[in-house]
């Protein structure tokens, strides 16, 4: 048989729950709340919890898509957006092939990758005043 | 470029970013089932780590565990470990051979004397003086015995190192052993698997490099982040086997279904490892999801537990009633004949002999 | 023996040693009891013998005050516990794995949920039979040892495969190689003790309604 021609079904979204999905949402509802009240950030790996068939996608459906999505390319791409509900960030981590290598959500104001590194800025600057030494010789 | 300069320097003059590195952190973290919010902690303690020296020795091995580790040449964050280790000697992996690998061997241990890390995979034959492997002329007994005298811990991995493995199945020909019954007085820590996930190998690793000690172990010397819970524990299939719907045969209703493969000889219940959450392939899956039941690789003996496909409340093989039931047959009749006899003996030795004369009394 | 060797153990040299010696042993023993013979009844028998033999089996198994007299309580949880261990042992998709592995038959299994309800109830009405014989000074007065074993050996098989589906007390495997070896005990020890009457009941009562059949009390 060719490999064309062998038949693929999808499992439809519909299938079953085992109950993660509503213990999850309390938990995000818990550190949303606590860092609205005191700023204390947290974050959920999505990567260690069971999900049934069609839950992860329920998630996705029902932490929809807010304002602010932001895509890095770091040895690898890394998608990073803020859900509806403000606050809620949803981090993926991919490696060069595609491969998922980590999956989290992060309740905070602004994940910490998304920021510019101290390292990085220093070694950047070093590198912009070699080249404003470069370029305009005075 | 040293090769043991800190991991900080080594990145920069390999012209990856802080912000990469965080990102590798964070994958890391989620590896090691630590919260996410280690990350940065962890980037922080290895950024200042100089790199460790790692010796991997390939005993009698099929090389599926190097394998699982390196799956591609590209740079990946998986790879990123390499960066983070100097590995010194590596038989798959190294550009040397012959002599010149043997001696890059002898230099690093003698350059890091105490405290390199000892890598090893395959089991290591005992039998007929150990001549069943050999590297450069030397039984693997010899050369693991010499080089773990200066290591500072050993990772043993996959099941074939931890446990003995393949090798040592039934009727263990080589008389394979695990690493474990030939070096008593360094740390071990087995991670087994037959290939053992790929990230576990390097979270192992990069647990051991950011905290400096070993992760905890269960009673056999697993990584209990890894290995605490059982495949059955967080098999997306356990609302079935508690209903009690299973799979009959491979492709029917149930097997479409999704239903539990227990009937299909899953092993998942008396399984330790993390294909459940963690999976294969960066999380495409695992094989009770694509289908098959677990076959109980990273357990000891699982070579000799039985069919793969015989469910866990059969017998592991064909039932032999002839032969032990001829000796369970002679064994009830001999005990029950001597009893009778004792029996008898000494109702005989007890009896009294009664007279007239006791009777008039 | 770490624990993978002793499941491995359970599940193929115990198996084959505990069946061998109750396959051995129930021969042997219904060959003993068959054996015994009766001296031919050169009477007519003032019934038909076999008629009567027929209708003890039935009418000794009916529950009627006469037969429970002041012990109901112990008579009906007795029943139950008996049901409730012929659905757990036949009825449970895991068992019936292990029969057709040996036997070759099979049939359809019941939803786990009603296994487990039948498990707990079994165990709980067990243990009310047991309190009965204890506390009731005549049963307590005539019970032996074998008594309590032929108890204790019936319990723990439900008790351990109980506690391994629920995931408690021992890590899963040991839990499981323990359920096994305390089943393997208990098949064992069947032919030797009072539990061979899995087999012997129905003979026995159509024995004693067939002699009293022929003495003229026809029951």
């Amino acid at each position: 048989m060719n490999l064309q021609n062998i038949p693929v079904s999808i499992e439809s979204a519909e299938e079953y729950s085992i109950g993660s999905l509503h213990a999850l949402l309390v938990e995000i509802a818990t550190l949303l709340e606590e860092f609205a009240r005191d700023g204390t950030r947290g974050s959920i790996d999505l990567n260690s919890l069971p999900f049934a068939a069609g839950e992860y996608d329920k998630l996705r459906q029902f932490l929809g898509q807010g304002e602010v999505s932001v895509r890095i390319e770091a040895v690898g791409p890394s998608e990073i957006m803020e859900t509806r509900y403000p606050g809620v960030w949803w981090v993926t981590h991919y490696n060069v092939e595609g491969d998922i290598v980590a999956d989290m959500l992060e309740i905070t104001d602004i994940p910490e990758i998304i920021k510019s590194q101290s390292a990085d800025i220093a070694a950047g600057l070093e590198l912009l005043r070699a080249q404003l030494n470069d370029e305009v010789p005075q | 470029m040293n090769e043991h300069d800190t991991l900080g320097e080594r990145l920069a003059q390999q012209g990856i970013s802080r912000r990469s590195f965080l990102k590798f952190c964070a994958a890391l973290a989620s590896m090691m089932a630590l919260p996410p919010g280690a990350a940065s902690a962890i980037a922080e303690t290895l950024i200042k780590t100089k790199r460790p020296s790692v010796i991997w020795l390939s005993f009698q091995e099929c090389t599926g565990c190097t394998e699982s580790l390196t799956r591609s040449d590209t740079p990946t964050l998986e790879n990123m470990i390499f960066n983070m280790i100097s590995l010194d000697y590596h038989h798959t992996l190294q550009a040397a051979s012959g002599y010149g690998a043997e001696k890059s061997r002898e230099d690093a241990m003698k350059e890091f004397y105490g405290k390199y890390l000892l890598l090893v995979d395959g089991s290591i034959p005992l039998k007929d003086g150990g001549i069943y492997s050999t590297i450069a002329g030397r039984t693997n007994l010899d050369l693991l015995q010499e080089v773990a005298k200066g290591a500072a811990a050993i990772v043993a991995v996959g099941t074939c190192a931890s446990f003995g493995g393949i090798p040592e199945a039934r009727p263990n020909p080589t008389g394979a052993v695990p690493v474990s019954d030939i070096i008593k007085d360094k740390p071990i820590i087995n991670v087994s698997g037959c290939p053992p996930i790929p990230v576990v190998i390097t979270g192992v690793l990069a647990h051991y490099l950011t905290f400096g000690e070993l992760p905890a172990l269960d009673d056999l010397g697993r990584p209990k982040s890894f290995y605490g819970q059982s495949i059955h524990d967080r098999c997306y299939r356990r609302p079935f086997y508690d209903q009690g719907k299973f799979a009959k045969t491979f492709d029917d209703e149930g097997a479409r279904n999704g239903w539990c493969l227990f009937e299909l000889g899953c092993k998942g219940p008396i399984t330790h490892n993390a294909c459940a959450t963690t999976k294969w392939n960066g999380g495409t899956s695992f094989p009770i999801e694509s289908g098959h039941g677990c076959l109980g690789c990273s357990e000891p003996h699982f070579w000799d537990g039985g069919s793969f496909y015989a469910p866990l409340s059969t017998p592991t093989s064909p039932l032999n009633l002839a032969t032990d039931a001829v000796v369970a047959g002679a064994a009830i009749g001999a005990g029950i004949t001597i009893a009778n006899r004792m029996k008898k003996n000494a109702a005989k030795s007890e009896h009294q002999t009664a007279t007239v004369a006791d009777l008039e009394k | 023996m770490d624990q993978d060797l002793f499941l491995t153990w359970v599940r193929s040299t115990g198996l084959n040693i505990a069946l061998s010696i109750f396959v051995l042993g129930m021969l042997w023993r219904l060959f003993e009891i068959y054996t015994l013979g009766r001296k031919p009844d050169l009477a007519v028998p003032r019934r038909v013998a076999g008629a009567s033999g027929l209708r003890t089996m039935f009418r000794r198994s009916l529950i009627s005050p006469r037969t429970y007299g002041s012990s109901a309580l112990g008579y009906i949880a007795g029943y139950v516990f008996h049901i409730g261990l012929a659905i757990v042992v036949l009825l449970f998709a895991q068992h019936i794995k292990l029969i057709q592995s040996i036997t070759g038959l099979s049939w359809p299994s019941l939803p786990a949920q009603f296994i487990d309800a039948a498990a707990v109830v079994t165990l709980a009405t067990m243990l009310l039979v047991l309190v009965d014989r204890i506390s009731t000074p005549v049963k307590r007065f005539l019970s032996t040892f074998q008594d309590y074993a032929a108890w204790a050996l019936t319990f723990l098989p439900v008790l351990t495969g109980y506690l391994v589906t629920k995931h408690l007390l021992l890590p899963y495997t040991t839990m499981l190689a323990l359920h096994i070896l305390s089943a393997e005990l208990l098949l064992i020890f069947l032919p030797f003790t009072k539990l061979i009457h899995v087999f012997t009941l129905w003979g026995s009562r159509w024995y004693n309604g067939d002699v009293n059949a022929r003495k003229g009390v026809a029951t």
